[in-house]
């Protein structure tokens, strides 16, 4: 079967995110980058589903050239071929994305043939949009669910787990299928030695992205106020348990 | 100058958020329209009119007997074409946002989740472009934008506007779509449901672990401590990431966002990531070695030490003050 794993490059969550002074990014001077965790499991699936079923895997980013790194990070547990759509920024609006990413795929496609399975993440941890694998979905007119926390292709049927607050729900959906993973669907592996060196030599295809600007801009980000707590110490070590369980009373939540 | 509401709820039973979209509707224009979508939602139209619907849009249909997100997406953008409402509001959940997308996508126009503030009142409604803010990273960030459209489709985040009773008519009506019958590739085909008992996003107390449990077998104590006070045991990602729990157990961004009546954060640093899992909790004790650690420093009350002999003292405190009842 042939997969693609769409994913994007984002700033490695510290214990803080500070804002550039003109307020247009977050201020990676102290921040490392990362696959979006929804799009690391993501990658990982693939992986998995083409180990299991055979066949061929594609990693595909919109983003700065930096982002080849995540597309290499993904070759090196396994991905096959990796595809770069340079932006001079960090990303774009959620619209233009999306209508980048569809066009890319169908030229891809028109080449190589369809993907039977395209994976998206969830949300990206960043701007947290929650619909560019939707609307790719739509422009290819293919089946998407969000939030799926299992899958198991039988056929030419995915069966798709999802959790929700009533428990979990089931989809079977035809392929070819879109779908938006959740962390939590598999523990991703880490690289080998050998797969680090081998991911040095894979081939990056750049294609230029193509998509006009869509309607939501940005105008600036905004830190939030600092949570600012008075935290009252109970107390050191062992000898602060009468004083935890007075709190617990106090809550009336010791019954 | 209509601001339609699209109602979320799971075969009947109301998704409270959906009241918050209401009175973030409201905010904007009183003449408020409700938007439910299968016959399950038909009973909801009184709730609704408490909250603030003036008029209830009903729609029916096979395909909507259970969820469906496609199915849902193109019975709600039927919906807007037919209404023309100025704007479309959902709740922030998963299933809003999904399904508000999926009517974003069929009408190719912009979709802003995750709002918190709604720049608009009844005099700029009329505006091509609307100012708002929202919140990225899981609401460690807030992102002022715009967005132009002829319709706004928006989500606003849970919690970030309170649900206000109103009263008004809530006229019911009903709202003719047409699905596809290929929509069905996407509606829910079997349910398990959940066990009864209190969960990690319900529990009134959650006892969560961090690296500094330092190993699977060390939640035990954790397990033990939230055993006795009816509540659950949490933990961070570096702990899943580790292998030591599964991945049901995380709080965090990319796990279950909590809000207990008390969070007992034992040996986790409180990276943002987490941070915005647990800030909802009521209130939060950590005990942890380090007393810079973020998590103690943004704690109502903090123990410094060693959670592998702190833990086991509260157990054995709650068991002693129990025996001597």
């Amino acid at each position: 079967m042939r997969i693609l794993v769409c994913v994007k490059r984002v700033p490695a969550p510290g214990a803080k995110i500070n804002i550039t002074a003109d307020g247009q990014a977050v201020d990676a001077a102290y921040l490392a980058f990362t696959t979006s965790p929804h799009e690391e499991c993501a990658v990982e699936e693939a992986v998995r589903l083409i180990e299991a079923h055979g066949g061929e895997s594609t990693v595909l980013t919109l983003g700065d050239r930096a982002a080849e790194e995540q597309l290499r990070y993904a070759a090196s547990i396994g991905i096959n071929k990796c595809v770069l759509l340079p932006i001079d920024v960090s990303d774009w609006d959620p619209e233009r994305t999306a209508a980048a990413i569809a066009a890319a795929i169908q030229g891809i496609e028109a080449v190589e043939g369809a993907f039977d399975v395209i994976l998206f993440g969830n949300e990206s941890a960043d701007s947290g949009n929650f619909q560019i694998g939707i609307r790719v979905a739509h422009t290819l007119s293919r089946p998407m669910v969000n939030g799926i926390k299992g899958i198991t292709v039988d056929g030419t049927t995915v069966s798709a787990r999802r959790e929700s607050d009533a428990g979990v729900e089931l989809y079977h959906v035809p392929m070819p299928a879109v779908f938006g993973v959740k962390e939590g669907i598999n523990l991703p592996r880490y690289p080998t030695l050998k797969g680090r060196l081998a991911s040095k030599k894979v081939t990056v295809d750049a294609v230029a992205p193509t998509g006009a600007p869509g309607g939501q801009q940005m105008v600036m980000l905004v830190q939030t106020a600092e949570q600012t707590s008075h935290t009252i110490v109970l107390g050191h070590g062992p000898e602060a348990a009468p004083a935890v369980v007075d709190l617990l009373e106090e809550l009336g939540l010791l019954k | 100058m209509t601001v339609l509401v699209v109602i979320e709820h799971d075969r009947g039973k109301l998704v409270s958020a959906s009241l918050e979209a209401l009175a973030a509707a409201h905010t904007i224009d009183a003449d408020v329209a409700a938007l439910t979508l299968g016959t399950a939602a038909d009973e909801l139209a009184t709730d609704l009119a408490a909250h603030g619907a003036a008029t209830v849009h009903q729609v029916h249909h096979d395909l909507l007997a259970d969820y469906g997100p496609e199915a849902w997406g193109e019975a709600i953008a039927q919906a807007i074409r037919a209404l023309r409402p100025v704007a479309v509001i959902a709740c922030g959940t998963d299933r809003g946002n999904e399904v508000m997308a999926q009517a974003a996508a069929r009408l190719t126009t912009p979709l802003v989740v995750n709002c918190t503030v709604l720049n608009v009142d009844q005099q700029t409604a009329n505006a091509e472009t609307w100012s708002l803010t929202r919140s990225r990273w899981g609401g460690s960030l807030l992102e002022s934008c715009t967005i132009t459209a002829t319709v706004k489709l928006l989500t606003v985040t849970p919690h970030a506007f309170g649900a206000i009773p109103t009263a008004a008519a809530g006229t019911v009506a009903s709202l003719a779509v047409e699905l596809d019958p290929s929509l069905a590739r996407t509606v829910v085909v079997e349910r398990v449901e959940r066990a009864a008992g209190v969960t990690l996003s319900t529990a009134p107390l959650v006892v969560g672990g961090g690296r500094g449990v330092g190993s699977p077998e060390g939640f035990a104590p954790l397990e033990e401590l939230a055993a006795l006070l009816g509540g659950v045991v949490g933990c961070s990602r570096a702990v899943t990431n580790n292998g030591w729990r599964n991945h049901t157990d995380q709080v965090g961004q990319t796990g279950t966002r909590i809000a207990p009546d008390l969070y007992m954060a034992c040996g986790i640093s409180g990276a943002i990531q987490h941070w915005v899992g647990a800030m909802a909790s009521k209130k939060i004790l950590a005990i942890n070695t380090d007393p810079e650690a973020n998590m103690v420093t943004k704690a109502d009350y903090a123990v410094i030490g060693d959670l592998h002999a702190v833990v086991p003292a509260i157990t054995a405190e709650i068991r002693l003050r129990k025996s001597r009842v």
